[in-house]
């Protein structure tokens, strides 16, 4: 058997004329991480609401784990857990009031709710807190809470909006750790438009834009388009800028300021060596020599302005 | 379901709200009982000469029941108001919507969590009238009757109420609507005595809420007025769960 646990096939989605969803399949198979990345606004949300039956797409089909979710929904969403960006929680239950309800409602039988319990408590770090009002915790542990909701019922995919908005670098650190030792038993689907964070969880990457699936790949391939081909490299006495331009590799040459410049290169014909060399033997005294990472942004532009020029193409 | 409406009566009990309507509706009942007391007991002479005079029962039992469904009408909206509305403005919805249950069951469960709070109001008005079973004959059958009467109204105006709810995003808001159809509902017959034409007046007469719990109180247990609550109940419950899902397509 195949082990894709859940596929999404020309998923769309329309709020009135607008297209929030347009046509994006894709899958996941066990034990994988995906990421969903893009801007705000660009669907992410949308579509992970689709898949939790939370919200029912105007076209296309989900299956989970081999029941399709508008048909058979009970069965579908028995092997999800998903957690929204605001965590769905009842602030003034305690914890594990809160966490034997939501065993409850996922129909696990009742011998063996308080173990579920018990292992979800323990997997997110609530041992400390559980009997404390879930209003009264730290926003860092309402997203725990929030966490161990969504696995309680060991579901086959958990499905998680955004888990580590609003919170603190420590508080953020520490969700991270929870969601990879998720991933070691459950396939995590995990949206968000942190980039650092797509590259240190999944282990693939998908990023949407204006409803539209515009990139899927491994998170090698995403890394290599990340390197990007540019170094900025800092001259306290400069040449003129044509020797720059003059060595092998160097496309082009930007000066920032007088003594700042964006060296351009061929991504096969690193500079990078001779550029120190030259410096050396002809004293331009360097003060700096950095290879630049693109941010999420200039991948996002990067990738809009490729599509834009290949639909141009084929027009 | 069960552990559902389990929880929202659990949940209810949580916050203070529903401390303070039993306690301030069972003192406001208990005065009114008390009143109704004295009356009967300033009349007892007068009336226990006559031959089939109205007995303690309809002399207090079933006015206090008639002063019950008026303070619950203004009590039940501010129960009800919470029920969807503010799962949707905490955005927790999510969690009944994405775990394995059918829309009737969220509702059901919601709707009978709820019902069950005006259950134990019901039990503790139903006492006090009980309580002169001490000292006196009562009328059971009358007081069953009436007692029937209450939990429809009741059963109805937290259909309704759910309903209303279900509607919005501010608990205040489904308080206001859900009040002022309850009321609505409760006066529309006023029209229907006014007998303006024969045709809508027995129309209005048969919407109105009271109107049939009057009946119920008089002690008269008719079909019709029992599958009148039945009918209000279940469109109004089935009416949530449209609502329910129709948020998922739209």
């Amino acid at each position: 058997m195949s082990s894709v646990l859940l596929s999404a096939k020309e998923l769309s989605r329309y709020y009135g004329q607008q297209h929030a969803v347009q046509n994006v399949s894709f899958e996941i198979k066990k034990g994988e991480v995906l990421g969903f990345l893009g801007p705000n606004g660009a669907g992410k949300s949308t579509t992970m609401k689709m898949l939790s039956g939370n919200l029912s797409p105007n076209h296309g089909e989900i299956i989970i784990n081999g029941y399709d979710l508008l048909t058979e929904p009970k069965q579908a969403k028995s092997h999800i857990g998903y957690l929204p960006e605001q965590p769905p929680l009842y602030k003034e239950l305690t914890v594990k009031e809160f966490l034997l309800f939501c065993a409850k409602i996922n129909q696990i039988p009742s011998s063996s709710i308080n173990k579920s319990v018990d292992t979800a408590i323990d997997r997110c770090g609530l041992s400390q807190v559980h009997r404390r009002l879930i209003g009264n915790l730290s926003k860092g542990y309402q997203q725990r809470v929030g966490i161990a909701q969504a696995i309680i019922h060991t579901p086959a995919v958990v499905i998680l909006d955004e888990p580590t908005s609003g919170l603190d670098p420590i508080q953020i650190r520490e969700i991270r750790h929870l969601i990879r030792d998720i991933a070691t038993e459950h396939s995590v689907i995990l949206s968000t438009h942190i980039l650092p964070e797509v590259e240190m969880l999944c282990d693939r990457v998908q990023i949407i834009n204006q409803g539209q699936l515009i990139l899927s790949d491994t998170i090698e391939g995403f890394s290599q388009q990340m390197q990007t081909s540019s170094l900025l490299l800092g001259l306290t006495i400069p040449p003129a800028i044509n020797v720059l331009q003059n060595i092998t590799g160097v496309l082009r040459v930007d000066p920032v300021t007088n003594t700042l410049f964006n060296i351009h290169y061929t991504p096969d014909n690193n500079p990078t060596n001779e550029i120190v060399a030259q410096a050396a033997t002809q004293h331009w005294q360097l003060s700096q020599l950095t290879p630049q990472q693109h941010s999420l942004e200039d991948i996002f532009m990067k990738i809009i302005r490729d599509e834009t020029q290949h639909e141009e193409q084929g027009v | 379901m069960l552990t559902l409406a389990k929880n929202e009566l659990y949940r209810l009990f949580l916050s203070p709200l529903a401390w303070i309507i039993l306690a301030l509706s069972q003192l406001i009942l208990a005065y009114l009982f008390l009143t109704h007391i004295d009356y009967f007991v300033q009349i007892q002479a007068k009336i226990s000469a006559i031959p089939g005079a109205p007995g303690v029962t309809e002399l207090i039992a079933m006015p206090l029941l008639s002063n019950a469904a008026t303070l619950l009408l203004l009590i039940a909206p501010l129960v009800t108001m919470r029920l969807i509305a503010e799962e949707r403005r905490n955005e927790s919805l999510p969690l009944l919507l994405s775990a394995p249950l059918s829309t009737y069951q969220i509702v059901l469960g919601k709707y009978l969590g709820t019902f069950g709070f005006f259950f134990v109001l019901l039990l503790m008005i139903s006492v006090m009238p009980l309580s002169l079973s001490l000292g006196s004959q009562l009328d059971f059958a009358l007081l069953a009757s009436g007692l029937l009467g209450l939990t429809l109204l009741l059963a109805s105006f937290t259909a309704i109420g759910l309903y209303l709810s279900s509607l919005t995003r501010q608990p205040t808001i489904a308080a206001m609507t859900t009040f002022a159809s309850l009321f609505f509902l409760w006066i529309i017959d006023w029209a229907g005595n006014a007998q303006i034409t024969a045709e809508s007046s027995t129309l209005f007469s048969w919407l109105s809420l009271l109107r049939h719990y009057q009946s119920l109180l008089k002690g008269e247990v008719n079909t019709s007025d029992i599958a009148y609550y039945l009918i209000v109940i279940s469109a109004f419950l089935l009416m949530t769960i449209r609502r329910l899902d129709s948020e998922r397509l739209n």
